[in-house]
């Protein structure tokens, strides 16, 4: 698969704030990638500076091998799915709909049956005559999706497109957006804060914080191997623990918890000293004894279908653990004295 | 009028229903004194008989309205034919009045549009400064001008000064006055309409036509300029009736050719020469030929509306 979209060393300044230090990614054809970061990380402003709405500082963007850093927006094979949708409101959906293929010069009664064939995409042929402001968010939202589709991209440039609709919508639109992107063939950069969305959805993702990326991989990848501090503690729930590294060899580093507990765990870097350990909470069994760690329970938090624990090692250290809700379980008691068997290989060294 | 709190409590309801007729009837009263009641006096004068030394007798007569419309000849007892005097300052008028609109458009839209693209905390200011000249008198704007345009005035000694020209620009008493003067007057109505639909304006919109291939000018066109247009008619409406109906531009920086409705009803109320019933029945065509007009924009902005 060729590379959709290069973006290489890509620096963007505001005066003197720096919101892109040279970023570096490449986007394959026919993927599914996002952007994920919390808000100020840069993701909105690379996703702007592909479809031209913010001028390139530093660096270069090619799209599908063509340099467009000078390239006005409109002449631009992409297109976007807004935040708020930003679909006219003068228009009827079918002629929003339409709008692209209008610019792009297609007869009339043509892109009245692509824009209707878009339309029958998002479920949406009933309202071809209504206005905008007529649509449910949810509708508003399909439009949005199939106005940016019509002209049919090479690429499709999607910023936060869910964060303002309601959970369960936003949890159907989720599938639908990715069996779109797999009917459809079309790569999609897709922009978010939302973890959840980006795990589900993505082939591959890329984690930014600072106006760096932090990471590039795929949702499996960040979850479990997490390159660095920032990736362990922003994709999904984590123990971070303070640990030593008292010893390095074959790729495997001995650490040694607050508690003077020690661990053997696959290590980044050869480095010693002072490091961060994350362990995943679902990652840990209980047991009565024996086991890598001990700790005293503090809490026992009902979840339904989980229970969390959550409890102190000797060393002052904080850990929490998530098991399956089962009648099987021996559901410990706070005070009680219990060990925690990691999985192999769960707990990971990390860089901070 | 079934509804849940007045099933459970009418009186207190048809209460609350005397107390809305008796807080609306201050703007009654005001649009009664104020608008009803000079509009009915007008149409009563316009077909009262006209009294020697100005006013009227309270005697009905259609002798007005005749004297727009019909030629008797000079002693009144020719065949009547289209008396074209009065018809055709009503056309110069319309003209001059939608050339002041269409300058004011120009000029005013993008200075709308700069104004309403600034950084909010300094809209305020910029709205400020549009506004600061009218807080002098129009009476004193209009004779300011004329001082400034006159043959020996600041603008034709500086454009002399530079040798730009030789000889004064004759500006004074010419269509070009009556126009400056009607642009200076009636600019910010244009301005302000349009500032207020401006920066409503979601700017996504241009950013989502650029975005489906639209260059900047389509962009404009396609999107912006239907998007604000209750703006730009709103100020269209509030540049053109005033000018048609303006009297102290016409009066002070034009001259006999550029005579306009304004002038033309201001002098019929005007000492012993006016006539009142003829200024009224001017009055009411001028405010019939508006109101056609803003009946025809209503409908059609209706239409827009339904399509």
């Amino acid at each position: 698969m060729s590379d959709a979209i290069d973006i290489r060393r890509v620096v963007k300044r505001y005066g003197t704030f720096v919101a892109l230090h040279g970023v570096s990614l490449a986007i394959r054809d026919n993927e599914f990638f996002t952007l994920l970061g919390p808000s100020g990380c840069g993701k909105t402003t690379l996703l702007r500076m592909i479809a031209g709405f913010e001028d390139v500082t530093e660096g270069e963007i090619l799209l599908f091998g063509q340099n467009i850093a000078g390239l006005e927006p409109n002449r631009r094979p992409v297109n976007t799915v807004f935040q708020h949708y930003a679909l006219f409101p003068h228009l009827s959906v079918l002629d929003n709909v339409a709008f692209g293929l209008k610019m792009q010069g297609v007869p009339e009664a043509e892109r009245r049956r692509r824009a209707g064939q878009k339309l029958e995409m998002v479920h949406l042929s009933a309202f071809a005559d209504r206005q905008p402001a007529q649509l449910s968010g949810g509708q508003q939202q399909r439009v949005a999706l199939a106005r940016a589709l019509a002209p049919e991209p090479r690429a499709l440039l999607l910023d936060e497109p869910l964060s303002a609709l309601d959970l369960k919508l936003r949890q159907a639109m989720r599938v639908e957006l990715k069996q779109l992107q797999e009917e459809t063939g079309i790569t999609f950069i897709f922009v978010t804060h939302d973890q959840e969305e980006a795990l589900t959805m993505s082939d591959r993702i890329a984690v930014m914080s600072a106006g760096h990326v932090q990471q590039i991989g795929t949702a499996r990848d960040m979850y479990e191997a997490p390159v660095n501090r920032f990736v362990a503690d922003f994709i999904g729930e984590t123990n971070l623990l303070q640990v030593d590294v008292a010893s390095v060899a074959g790729g495997m580093a001995r650490v040694v918890l607050p508690g003077g507990h020690q661990l053997t765990c696959p290590a980044a870097s050869d480095a010693g000293g002072q490091h961060h350990l994350s362990i995943r909470p679902e990652r840990v069994s209980l047991v009565a004894s024996g086991g890598d760690l001990e700790v005293t329970v503090e809490r026992v938090v009902y979840l339904g279908t989980d229970l969390q624990i959550l409890a102190r090692l000797d060393g002052g250290a904080d850990v929490h653990v998530r098991i399956q809700n089962s009648a099987r379980i021996a559901v410990p008691s706070v005070g009680d004295r219990i060990g925690l068997r990691i999985e192999e290989g769960a707990a990971r060294l990390l860089v901070d | 009028m079934a509804g849940p709190l007045s099933d459970h409590t009418p009186e207190g309801s048809g209460g609350y229903r005397g107390l809305v007729g008796a807080l609306l009837l201050p703007t009654w009263i005001a649009i009664g004194v104020f608008l009803v009641l000079p509009v009915a006096l007008m149409a009563v004068y316009s077909v009262l008989t006209k009294e020697f030394r100005g006013g009227v007798d309270w005697q009905f007569s259609l002798a007005a309205y005749d004297q727009f419309f019909l030629n008797r000849g000079l002693f009144g007892d020719e065949p009547p034919v289209l008396e074209w005097t009065y018809i055709a300052i009503f056309l110069r008028s319309i003209w001059q009045a939608l050339l002041a609109t269409v300058f004011c458009l120009l000029i005013g839209f993008p200075t709308a549009w700069f104004i309403a693209t600034r950084p909010a905390a300094s809209r305020g200011i910029w709205l400020f400064l549009i506004t600061i000249p009218y807080w002098v008198n129009l009476l004193i704007r209009t004779v300011s001008l004329k001082f400034l345009i006159r043959d020996n005035g600041p603008l034709n000694e500086a454009l002399i000064g530079i040798g730009l020209i030789d000889s004064p620009l004759p500006l004074v008493n010419t269509n070009l006055a009556v126009q400056l003067g009607l642009f200076y007057s009636y600019l910010p109505f244009m301005v302000l309409p349009i500032y207020a639909a401006v920066e409503r304006y979601n700017f996504a919109l241009s950013e989502a036509a650029a975005d489906l291939y639209a260059s900047r000018w389509v962009t404009l066109r396609e999107i912006v300029l239907p998007i604000v247009r209750p703006g730009i008619v709103a100020g269209c409406l509030l540049v053109f009736i005033p000018s048609l109906g303006a009297f102290l531009a016409p009066d002070l920086l034009g001259g006999a050719k550029t005579f306009m409705i304004g002038s033309l009803i201001d002098e019929q109320f005007k000492g012993s020469l006016g006539n009142w019933p003829f200024g009224a029945a001017v009055s009411m065509i001028l405010m019939t030929l508006v109101m056609i007009a803003l009946l025809v924009y209503a409908r059609s902005a209706a239409k827009g509306e339904a399509a």
